[in-house]
């Protein structure tokens, strides 16, 4: 088991802090979304704006306005939601450099329930002009994305998890904004996930090849802009598609997937995601399967097609 | 030409575009005019030829319905031709319902929506701060605007970060689209408001220029924490049938209103 997501955010803010000028903000959050990393390292550079994300949103505004890279962090619930009027205005219609780092996404992060378990965070960022949208599956993603992140021009929404995740990606691994990342080639289906799904379609992919289902996996880490010609061509070469990610069916990216298969309907699609419900506390592992988000689910989804 | 008269041809241009485009916000463009001739014709360190100036000062327009105002100061000082004004909120027009800094040169923040503009100025104040730069900023808040939530956690966060390199403008006309804001949303004693969250305040009547112009060098040799300057002022200033009327927050004069209105402006400069 590798570390959350979360914990990479913050240590590769910290890690890069070194060679690269910027700001980091959080909303007294710090120690959950592993911000502190960058404090202790460059507390001039760490700005504490209080439990008070609309304004930390608009400040990271300012900021960047003066030629500042700008990261803030508070849960997604938050910074997705709480801010979203604040990321639309500020950040987006003016198209700033932040990076909205949204940690704590999805209903897999346990027992503080509904109230933090954002399941539409993706969906929000996603409608929103001027945004790009990233959900890394590991610590090794989450470092590379960091690292284009801070170079990217315009605004970006962030999304990780809080806790731990397997390890998906070697030392070797790259990524390109836009893109997806093809991790296992197959024939008869492909599994597009993103975060902590990722891992679930590797495991229900070697499953499915015991039963002799050629099975590819895509890691979605960016969201928007889709890589549409990868979800083409995987459509076109397995004619089956499964998405799967920790989030409301509804906006996610089942339905950015949906709307390319929409327009060119060349494959059969099946969604794994929350069905349009809010979250509920338990432990990881209880919550994957009362919401069916793990390999079973999406094997299930698989017999289905 | 004095601030008054740059005040009042701002208030020209302020009615002209709205008058063209058919739409806007007189009132409260109205009630700011002499702030911003004071700010852009006296004080502020702006060069129309290089509008993205690290070093230049800065102003955050967060009551940003009130942009006919700041284009026809940016427009006076050079930043785009006065001709411009007659294109607001046209299809073809830099010039937006509400401040665009991607559209129009010498717009620092994007502005329209309530309550964001305080946490913006208070962004580029840190940064200027932790930059080591003695640029300025300063934010203009409607006293409608301050029923936001946000205004005041961005009022703590400037006197917590001891935002001594900003100055805010509370321009207190007393009116806002339902009606005063006494019966709308009281909002009290602004000025004790803003003393306790940790701001030096100034009152003034927002009108008169000797005591803006007062009030900002006070503003500037004040350490430790930010000012607000918080205005008296009159909605619609300037124009006698818009004066303290409610119904010209958003509305746009007639043809025969047009002609009253430039004539009482014209009246002014002879004054």
């Amino acid at each position: 088991m590798g570390i959350p997501t979360r914990e990479a955010y913050g240590r590769s803010l910290a890690k890069f802090g070194h060679d690269k000028e910027f700001f980091v903000l959080d909303a007294d959050l710090s120690k959950a979304t592993q911000t502190i990393f960058f404090k202790n390292e460059f507390p001039d550079r760490f700005f504490n704006m209080g439990i008070s994300e609309g304004d930390m949103t608009s400040t990271a505004a300012g900021m960047a306005s003066c030629g500042k890279k700008v990261f803030t962090a508070t849960f997604a619930m938050f910074a997705a939601g709480r801010a979203y009027e604040q990321v639309r205005n500020s950040i987006a219609y003016p198209n700033l450099p932040v990076v909205i780092g949204g940690t704590h996404g999805g209903v897999l992060i346990g027992e503080d329930g509904a109230s933090h378990q954002c399941v539409e965070d993706i969906s929000l960022m996603r409608t929103m002009p001027n945004m790009t949208v990233i959900v890394p599956c590991d610590a090794k993603s989450v470092e590379c994305l960091v690292e284009k992140a801070i170079d990217f021009k315009t605004p970006m929404y962030f999304r990780t998890g809080r806790l731990a995740t397997e390890d998906i990606y070697g030392d070797d691994a790259t990524f390109e904004i836009g893109k997806g990342n093809v991790l296992k080639d197959g024939t008869d289906l492909t599994i597009i996930a993103i975060g902590d799904m990722v891992y679930e379609a590797l495991e229900a992919a070697k499953s499915l090849e015991k039963e002799g289902v050629s099975v590819a996996v895509i890691d979605m880490f960016c969201v928007k802009p889709l890589d549409v010609k990868l979800v083409q061509k995987y459509a076109e070469k397995t004619k089956k598609i499964i998405t799967a990610e920790d989030h409301n069916i509804i906006g996610g990216l089942g339905s950015a997937v949906a709307e390319v298969l929409a327009e060119n309907p060349v494959a059969k699609l099946k969604r794994l995601g929350v069905k349009d419900s809010f979250g509920k506390s338990g432990v990881k592992k209880d919550l994957q399967e009362y919401f069916s988000l793990n390999a079973k689910g999406i094997i299930d989804l698989y017999k289905q097609m | 030409m004095s601030l008054q008269q740059k005040a009042n041809e701002m208030r020209k241009l302020v009615i002209e575009g709205i008058y063209q485009a058919k739409s806007g916000h007189p009132g409260g463009s109205l009630s700011i005019c002499d702030i911003l001739a004071v700010l852009y014709f006296d004080e502020m360190r702006v060069d129309p030829a290089k509008p993205k100036c690290p070093n230049r000062d800065r102003l955050v327009l967060s009551k940003g319905h009130a942009a006919p105002a700041l284009y026809a100061a940016l427009a006076l000082k050079g930043f785009f031709p006065k001709e411009d004004i007659k294109s607001l909120r046209n299809i073809d027009s830099h010039l937006q319902g509400h401040p665009c800094m991607n559209k129009t040169p010498g717009i620092d923040m994007s502005a329209g929506s309530l309550g964001l503009g305080l946490s913006s100025a208070n962004g580029m104040a840190i940064t200027g701060k932790y930059d080591k730069k003695d640029y300025r900023v300063y934010a203009i808040l409607g006293d409608g605007e301050i029923q936001e939530g946000q205004i005041w956690e961005a009022a703590m966060t400037a006197a917590h970060y001891k935002l001594d390199n900003l100055t805010v403008f509370a321009d207190i006309n007393g009116l806002q689209i339902d009606g005063p804001t006494l019966e709308v949303m009281n909002v009290g004693d602004v000025a004790k408001k803003f003393e306790a969250f940790g701001f030096n305040v100034i009152k003034i009547d927002g009108h008169n220029i000797g005591e803006i112009k007062n009030a900002i060098e006070k503003a500037k040799n004040t350490k430790g924490c930010p000012t607000a300057i918080v205005c008296k002022t009159v909605k619609g200033k300037g124009v006698s049938f818009m004066e303290n009327q409610v119904g010209f927050h958003g509305a746009a004069p007639n043809d025969e209103q047009y002609k009253i209105a430039m004539e009482d402006l014209e009246k002014e400069v002879a004054l």
